[in-house]
């Protein structure tokens, strides 16, 4: 399914992880998945939270830059290949995955995506994987 | 309308002829008269006699603000105290003030290059003018307002400071014009919005605005709020004060009276001269001045000159906008820079906020310039490559611009000072070292 992803600007210096971190758990807001892109000097940390607004508000009287995306995000199988399988289909389709990052938990796997053409990628997932949507 | 058609509009032969007739004039008075100069000239050997046309004045010595100040108070006059008739002063804001003193010639002098500023302007004796510059030591009230008076408009001499007494004056006098500072021009729009009157209300059609720098964007909201046309006016109290140059209807750099002030470009750091259309740094020889005349003033104020026929019909050079001061002039990598300079490429790229810092630093005997800024909250991306898409792009902007180039960061939200000062821009480590 698509859900809203939260993507934080910061500048590579100590303690701004660590500060995003801190103004979401002292609103209450669990991080469910979160990963990190990096340059030398800046830095995206993108975050699935479970209270998106909440999370943006809090995030931005903090004084961070905050954006929305639309992301997919499949549930899978935790065992080797499930991924996989996933991935080669979305390939034959010339689908691209911009970047994507994944949490498991147990049995099940979470993997949010971010691909060149969400539309498309949606319909394939629904047609050929209903069951991770 | 023009003035003095003869002396704004004189052939580039005859204005060179008669600079270079006043320099000689000037220079065998200040060498006679004022032993700061004399001395200045037998260090260089230089006699009167050695200046005959206007380019002889390459030889001779520059003035500085500083030199104003070590010959505190009136070390530097050339006249007689008989022969002064009026004294200003321009605040210092460190060490001593800067004591200006004018003869009689002097006035009539400032009077004729003011009246020409303001006939440049549209002004005409059927015009009621508010003077809102503070009148006093500082120039600028007397120095509009003897010039407005010349024209044969009426003056009303508002000076400064009384907001609503202004406002209702503007009102009920219908008063056309006014010569007051752009952010003062700003503060009245802002107070007779806060009194519920409109531009409809008022009769302003003409402006006059100077002694602090503007930009074409002050211009535009002025002239908008207003309801009138805004024009330049400069002049520094050093050299005479207000109508040292003014702009002409076409509002494309201030035409400078060159027959009373001969302008020069310098590089602020290797003091050489440089060509029209160059930027440099401002400096000014008062050629026909007698109280207080200066060779070569160092202005410090940052622009270049125009030296193409004025569609006004004017010939007289032309100096562009004020881009700073030469204080704020960083050497890096052998190459002059300029912080405006960096400031006008951001300021022109929607995607970043109008603020920025610069960080100088050497490292292993290399300068470094950084320079930091945020990206604006509508052009965030959530991929990486756009941001560095971005980033190029400015270090592309600023490569071309400073010839140098500069390591672009892009920082959080809120994270640089907004500017007050220019030297809170600036960081130069290393000086620190
Ligand atoms: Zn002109």
């Amino acid at each position: 399914m698509t859900i809203k992803q939260i993507s934080v600007f910061l500048e590579n210096k100590s303690g701004r992880l660590n500060e995003v971190a801190r103004v979401l758990a002292s609103n209450g807001i669990n991080m469910r998945a979160f990963c990190i892109a990096e340059t030398t000097d800046f830095g995206l940390m993108r975050l699935i939270v479970e209270e998106v607004d909440k999370a943006v508000q809090a995030l931005r009287d903090a004084g961070f830059a905050v954006i929305l995306t639309d992301v997919i995000a499949i549930h899978c199988q935790n065992q080797p290949g499930a991924l996989s399988k996933i991935l080669e289909s979305l390939a034959q389709e010339q689908i691209f995955i911009e970047y994507m990052y994944a949490f498991a938990q147990s049995e099940r796997a979470d993997v949010i995506i971010n691909p060149n053409d969400r539309e498309k990628c949606l319909r394939l997932l629904q047609e050929k994987h209903p069951d991770i949507l | 309308m023009i003035w003095n058609k003869s002396k704004e509009c004189m052939s580039r032969d005859e204005m060179t002829d008669l600079q270079g007739k006043r320099l000689h004039k000037l220079v065998e008075l200040v060498y006679h008269n004022v032993p700061f100069y004399r001395e200045k000239m037998q260090a260089l050997d230089l006699n009167p006699e050695d200046i005959q046309n206007i380019e002889d004045i390459k030889k001779l010595p520059f003035t500085t603000k500083q030199d104003l100040r070590d010959n505190y108070p009136i070390g530097l006059q050339a006249a007689n105290q008989s022969e002064i008739v009026r004294v200003h002063a321009s605040s210092g804001t460190t060490g001593n003030p800067t004591i200006v003193g004018y003869t009689r010639r002097d006035l009539e002098i400032w009077k004729e290059c003011s009246a020409r500023a303001f006939t440049a302007y549209g002004v005409t004796r059927d015009d009621v003018f508010s003077v809102g510059y503070g009148y006093g030591l500082f120039t600028g009230g007397l120095g509009a307002h003897y010039g407005v008076e010349y024209v044969g408009a009426t003056v009303i001499p508002t000076s400064t400071g009384n907001t609503d007494k202004h406002l209702r004056l503007l009102r009920d006098l219908k008063i056309t014009g006014i010569a007051c500072t752009p952010s003062y021009a700003l503060y009245l729009a802002e107070a007779m919005e806060r009194n519920g009157m409109s531009r409809e209300d008022i009769s302003l059609r003409v402006g006059a605005f100077g002694a602090e720098p503007w930009t074409e964007n002050m211009r535009e909201e002025i002239e908008a709020r207003l309801g009138l046309q805004a024009y330049n006016l400069y002049g520094l109290s050093e050299i005479i004060g207000p109508g040292v140059s003014y702009e002409c209807q076409c509002k494309n750099g201030s035409h400078i009276s060159e027959d009373h002030f001969y302008p020069e470009i310098i590089d602020p750091d290797t003091l050489e001269s440089l060509p029209y259309g160059t930027t440099g740094e401002l400096v000014f020889t008062t050629l026909t001045k007698t109280g207080m005349p200066l060779l070569r003033y160092r202005t410090k104020d940052l622009t270049s000159l125009i030296n193409e026929p004025c569609e006004c019909g004017r010939t007289n050079v032309r100096m562009t906008r004020i881009i700073g001061r030469s204080d704020d002039m960083l050497i890096i990598r052998g190459i002059n820079v300029f912080p405006s300079q960096v400031e006008s490429v951001i300021l022109d790229m929607p995607e970043f906020e109008p603020r920025y810092m610069l960080v100088i630093d050497r490292i292993n005997n290399l300068d470094t310039l950084q320079v930091q800024v945020e990206v604006r909250k509508d052009y965030f991306s959530d991929e990486l490559g756009a941001m560095l898409q971005l980033r190029k792009r400015l270090a592309d902007k600023l490569k071309s611009v400073l010839s140098i180039s500069a390591d672009v960061r892009l920082m959080e939200p809120n994270s640089i000072p907004r500017s007050e000062g220019k030297s809170v821009r600036v960081i130069d480590k290393r000086q620190l070292k």
